[in-house]
C-alpha cells in the first residue's frame, strides 16, 4: 500500500505543473478566452507535444499507456490552472469512448488522431429530460440499409462547438429510460442534418446544443449498434468522474491556497485577518474539507479501472458525493474569507469557484451520487462483505 | 499509488481478526458493540490476553514489551482491534503513562512499573485537568511540596477518567511558583491509597460515572516517584500527548458501528418495509459513510508517509484525523437512535446496574446515553477548537 508516485508519473507531474506555471497564469487565462475558440489552440499543440493528448491510449494507439492515475495528475493541475482547453470533453470522454466502444479499425484510425492534437471530439449524450440517468436517451436511431439514421436533440455538450466529431448516444430498440437499447455513433457535425449552437458556460469554458435530423451515419461511424453500449458509457463516465475529482481537488487547492494568502496580507485593525481566531477556525476547516475531499479523489483514481461495476459505481459515486460537499464548502469559504474582491470578475478565486460548482453539475450532482450509493447499500458492513 | 497490502500484511491482519474474534471473550466484545459500560474486570480480563501475547503494548519500546511493527501493522492491528470491538488496552496504562515511563523514568521505576502497567496489575488514572485549567491546562495550580525525602501534594484534579478503577494516578503539579507557568511543573506518579486522597465521582449526562473529582489534602509521596526532573514535566506531558497517533480516528470503531446499524435498521420497521430501505434513512447514513471512507483513505494516507518520515514528525493530514473523525463518532451515535426510534426514551439505568428487564428491544437500552455520552468526544483529548488552532499555527502558518 502506498501512495507514491513512480518515477515516470513524477516526470510528468513536473512536466504538467511547469506548463501551467508557465501557460496558465490568470492573466494570461483571460487572453485565451477571447481568442476565437475561447480557448488557446497554441497550448493545446503543447499538450500534443508533451504527451497529454495521447496519455491514457495505448501506445499501438499513439499514446502513452496511462490510467487513472496519470489522468489524475494532469487534471489535478488543470484544476489550479482552470484549463480551458476540449482535454477533458476529447481525451477523457471522446477518446475514453473510443477506447472502451470503438472497433478496433476505428481506434487505430482516429486515437493517434487525436494524440497529435488534430482531432477534437465531444459527447453528445445529455437531453432535455434525462438529467444525470444515462440510460435516458430519446434520440432515435433507425437503420435504412447499411445506414443509420439519428434524429433527436443533445444538450449541454461539453465543447461540442469546436469538436471534429460528435459521439452521440442513439437509441436503436427499448422505451426511453431502458439499459438496453442504446448505441453509440459518430457523426461529422457537417453532415447534413445537424446544427449546433456554440454558448460559454458559467465557468468560461464551452459547450453546445445539438439538434439532429434524419443525420445519416454510415457503417464506418457506427461504434456500437446492437443496442448494449450503456455498460461501456458507464465506465467511461466513471473515470470521467473520477478525473473531474482530480481537477475539482487542484481547484480546491488553489482557493485554500488563495484565501490562506489572503488572510495572511490583508490589514484590518491594525493586523493581518489571518490572527482572528473566527477566521482561522474556518480556514482549517476549509483544509479538512480538502484533505478529505483529496483522499476521495484518489480512491476514485484506484478504483476507476476496476471491471466490477457495482463496486467501481460505490466508490465513483462516493467520491462525486465527497467532491461536491467539499468543494461547495471550500468555494463558499474562498469567497467570504476574501470579501469584497471575492466578489469581482477580475480576481481569480470567483472562477475556481464557479467551476467547482459546475462540476458538482457534471455527470451527477452531490445529491444524485448519495442516492446512487445509498441504493447500492453504502460503503461499510453489508456491503463489504469480504 | 496502490492500494494493495502485501501478503505478508494481508496474513499479519487475518492473524489479528482471528485473535480478537476468538481469545477475546464475546461477552466483552458485545458490550463494546451496544456501547454499554465495562466493568474494571472486563478491561483487566481483555488487556491481560493481549498481553500475554505481547499485543498489548505494541507502541512500547521492544525491551519493554512492545512490538516492532510497521505503521501498516500498527494500523492493521487498530482497526481489526476496533472492528472486533474488542476493549483497547487501557489508555492510560498504554499509551500515557507506559512511554512516559520507558522514555524518562529511570530504571527502577521502569522495572517496577512498566510490567505492573501491560498486564494491567495497576490501573491507571490521568491528574491533568483542574477545574480552573481545561484547555488552557499549564496553568494548573495543584502544588507540590518538596519537603524532606517526600512532596506533599495539596489541589484538586478533575475530569479524571475511571479514577474509582484506579490503583495509581500520573499527575501533573506546580513545584516552582515562581518560574513561568510552564517551567514550574513535575510530572509524579501517586499511589490512590494514600491518605489525603478523595475521589468524588461525577455523574456526565448519560447517567454514567466515568469521570471524576479527586481531591489532594497533605498527600505524601515519596520523592522517589518523580519522573525524570523537577519542573520538567510539561515536556514529558507534551510528549504523552504527542504519542497520540492514527488509532484517535477511531475509524474501525466507526466501521463497527456503520455495520452494527445497518444490522438493526433492517430489522426496525417503517410502514410496510425494513428503515434500511427507507431512502431517507439510508442516505442519511450514506453520507456518513462517504465521510468515514474519506476518512479511512486519509488515515491510511498517513500511515504510508509515516514509513518515510522521521519519527515525532506529523503529515498535515494527521491533524485533521481527530477533527473528522471525532465528528463522524457523533453522527453514528445520532444515526443509531433514529434507528431505536420511541424506545430511544426508557431510561434504563442507574449506579448500581441497569433495570431488568429491559424496555424494548435489547439495543435500544444505550442508544440515547451513547449519544449523550459522545458529546465528550469533540472535547477530550484536546478539544476541536483547540485541534483547529494547532492547526491554523503549526500547518496554515497563521
Amino acid at each position: 500500500m502506498d501512495f507514491d508516485l513512480t518515477d515516470e508519473q513524477r516526470l510528468l507531474k513536473d512536466s504538467v505543473d511547469r506548463l501551467i506555471a508557465d501557460q496558465y497564469q490568470f492573466e494570461q487565462r483571460k487572453k485565451y478566452i477571447a481568442e476565437p475558440d475561447g480557448w488557446s489552440q497554441a497550448v493545446w499543440q503543447q499538450y500534443a507535444e508533451i504527451g497529454l493528448l495521447g496519455l491514457p491510449f495505448a501506445e499501438a494507439h499513439g499514446g502513452f499507456g496511462g490510467g487513472p492515475v496519470e489522468t489524475m495528475i494532469v487534471m489535478e493541475a488543470f484544476g489550479r490552472g482552470l484549463v480551458l482547453e476540449p482535454y477533458f470533453a476529447t481525451v477523457i470522454l471522446g477518446g475514453g469512448l473510443l477506447r472502451r466502444a470503438g472497433t478496433p479499425t476505428q481506434q487505430q484510425a482516429l486515437l493517434p488522431q487525436v494524440a497529435q492534437g488534430k482531432l477534437k471530439l465531444a459527447f453528445a449524450h445529455v437531453e432535455r429530460q434525462s438529467r444525470y440517468d444515462l440510460a435516458d436517451v430519446a434520440t432515435t436511431a433507425r437503420q435504412d440499409g447499411a445506414v443509420w439514421v439519428l434524429d433527436g436533440a443533445k444538450s449541454v455538450v461539453l465543447h461540442g462547438d469546436c469538436a471534429d466529431r460528435l459521439l452521440v448516444t442513439a437509441r436503436v430498440s427499448g422505451d426511453r429510460r431502458d439499459r438496453m437499447g442504446i448505441g453509440l455513433f459518430m457523426v461529422d457535425p457537417a453532415a447534413a442534418g445537424v446544427s449546433r449552437r456554440g454558448y460559454p458556460t458559467q465557468d468560461g469554458l464551452r459547450a453546445a446544443e445539438v439538434a439532429l435530423s434524419d443525420v445519416r451515419v454510415p457503417q464506418d461511424d457506427t461504434l456500437d449498434d446492437s443496442g448494449g453500449a450503456l455498460p461501456a458509457i458507464e465506465h467511461v463516465v466513471d473515470e470521467a468522474i473520477a478525473a473531474l475529482c482530480a481537477e475539482a481537488v487542484g481547484a480546491m487547492q488553489e482557493m485554500h491556497e488563495t484565501t490562506l494568502e489572503y488572510l495572511k496580507t490583508r490589514q484590518q485593525f491594525g493586523r493581518p485577518i489571518g490572527q482572528f481566531q473566527v477566521l482561522q477556525h474556518r480556514s482549517v476547516d476549509m483544509l479538512v474539507a480538502l484533505e478529505q475531499a483529496r483522499s476521495m479523489a484518489m480512491f476514485a483514481a484506484v478504483t476507476a479501472a476496476e471491471q466490477n461495476a457495482t463496486e467501481r459505481r460505490r466508490a465513483i459515486a462516493a467520491a462525486k458525493v465527497q467532491i461536491g460537499r467539499s468543494g461547495r464548502h471550500i468555494g463558499q469559504e474562498a469567497i467570504q474569507l476574501h470579501g469584497g474582491i471575492g466578489m469581482t470578475m477580475e480576481y481569480k478565486v470567483g472562477h475556481h469557484f464557479k467551476r467547482m460548482t459546475m462540476i458538482d453539475k457534471l455527470f451527477g450532482d452531490a445529491d444524485a451520487h448519495l442516492e446512487t450509493l445509498a441504493r447500492l447499500g453504502g460503503l461499510f458492513g453489508k456491503a463489504q462483505a469480504a | 499509488m496502490d492500494l494493495a497490502f502485501t501478503p505478508e500484511e494481508i496474513a499479519f491482519r487475518e492473524e489479528a481478526r482471528r485473535f480478537f474474534h476468538s481469545e477475546i471473550p464475546q461477552a466483552i466484545r458485545d458490550k463494546v458493540a451496544e456501547g454499554e459500560g465495562l466493568t474494571r474486570d472486563d478491561m483487566i480480563t481483555s488487556q491481560r490476553i493481549l498481553n500475554a501475547r505481547g499485543w498489548a503494548t505494541p507502541n512500547w519500546p521492544v525491551q519493554w514489551g512492545g512490538q516492532d511493527w510497521s505503521p501498516v501493522q500498527v494500523y492493521m492491528y487498530q482497526d481489526e482491534m476496533q472492528q472486533a470491538n474488542v476493549p483497547p488496552p487501557i489508555g492510560f496504562n498504554v499509551t500515557m503513562v507506559g512511554p512516559v515511563i520507558a522514555q524518562f523514568g529511570n530504571e527502577q521505576q521502569k522495572q517496577y512499573f512498566l510490567p505492573k502497567t501491560a498486564n494491567a496489575d495497576i490501573f491507571w488514572c490521568q491528574g491533568f485537568s483542574e477545574p480552573g485549567s481545561g484547555s488552557d491546562l499549564a496553568s494548573l495550580r495543584t502544588r507540590a511540596e518538596h519537603k524532606g525525602d517526600k512532596y506533599v501534594i495539596n489541589g484538586q484534579k478533575i475530569w479524571t477518567t475511571l479514577a474509582q478503577y484506579a490503583d495509581w494516578i500520573f499527575c501533573l503539579v506546580r513545584t516552582d511558583l515562581a518560574a513561568k507557568k510552564q517551567e514550574g511543573i513535575s510530572f509524579i506518579l501517586v499511589d490512590m491509597k494514600t491518605p489525603g486522597i478523595t475521589v468524588r465521582p461525577i455523574v456526565t449526562i448519560d447517567g454514567g460515572r466515568e469521570v471524576n473529582e479527586v481531591f489532594f489534602d497533605n498527600v505524601e509521596v515519596p520523592d522517589e516517584n518523580l519522573i525524570g526532573q523537577e519542573n520538567k514535566g510539561w515536556d514529558y506531558a507534551k510528549f504523552l500527548l504527542g504519542n497520540e497517533r492514527t488509532g484517535i480516528a477511531r475509524v474501525g470503531a466507526s466501521k463497527a458501528k456503520v455495520a452494527r446499524i445497518k444490522e438493526l435498521a433492517s430489522m426496525e420497521r417503517v410502514g410496510d418495509r425494513p428503515l434500511i430501505d427507507d431512502p431517507r434513512f439510508r442516505e442519511k447514513l450514506a453520507a456518513v459513510e462517504v465521510e468515514l471512507k474519506a476518512l479511512e483513505m486519509t488515515q491510511l494516507r498517513v500511515v504510508a508517509d509515516e514509513r518515510q518520515r522521521e519519527k515525532g514528525k506529523q503529515n498535515p493530514a494527521s491533524s485533521i484525523l481527530k477533527l473528522k473523525g471525532s465528528v463522524i463518532q457523533q453522527q453514528l451515535t445520532e444515526l443509531l437512535m433514529d434507528v431505536v426510534g420511541p424506545y430511544v426514551l426508557p431510561y434504563q439505568r442507574d449506579f448500581d446496574g441497569r433495570n431488568e428487564p429491559v424496555i424494548g428491544p435489547d439495543y435500544a437500552t444505550e442508544a440515547a446515553p451513547m449519544y449523550f455520552n459522545y458529546r465528550k468526544v469533540s472535547i477530550y483529548g484536546g478539544s476541536n477548537e483547540i485541534q483547529r488552532n494547532i492547526v491554523a499555527k503549526a500547518i496554515l502558518g497563521l
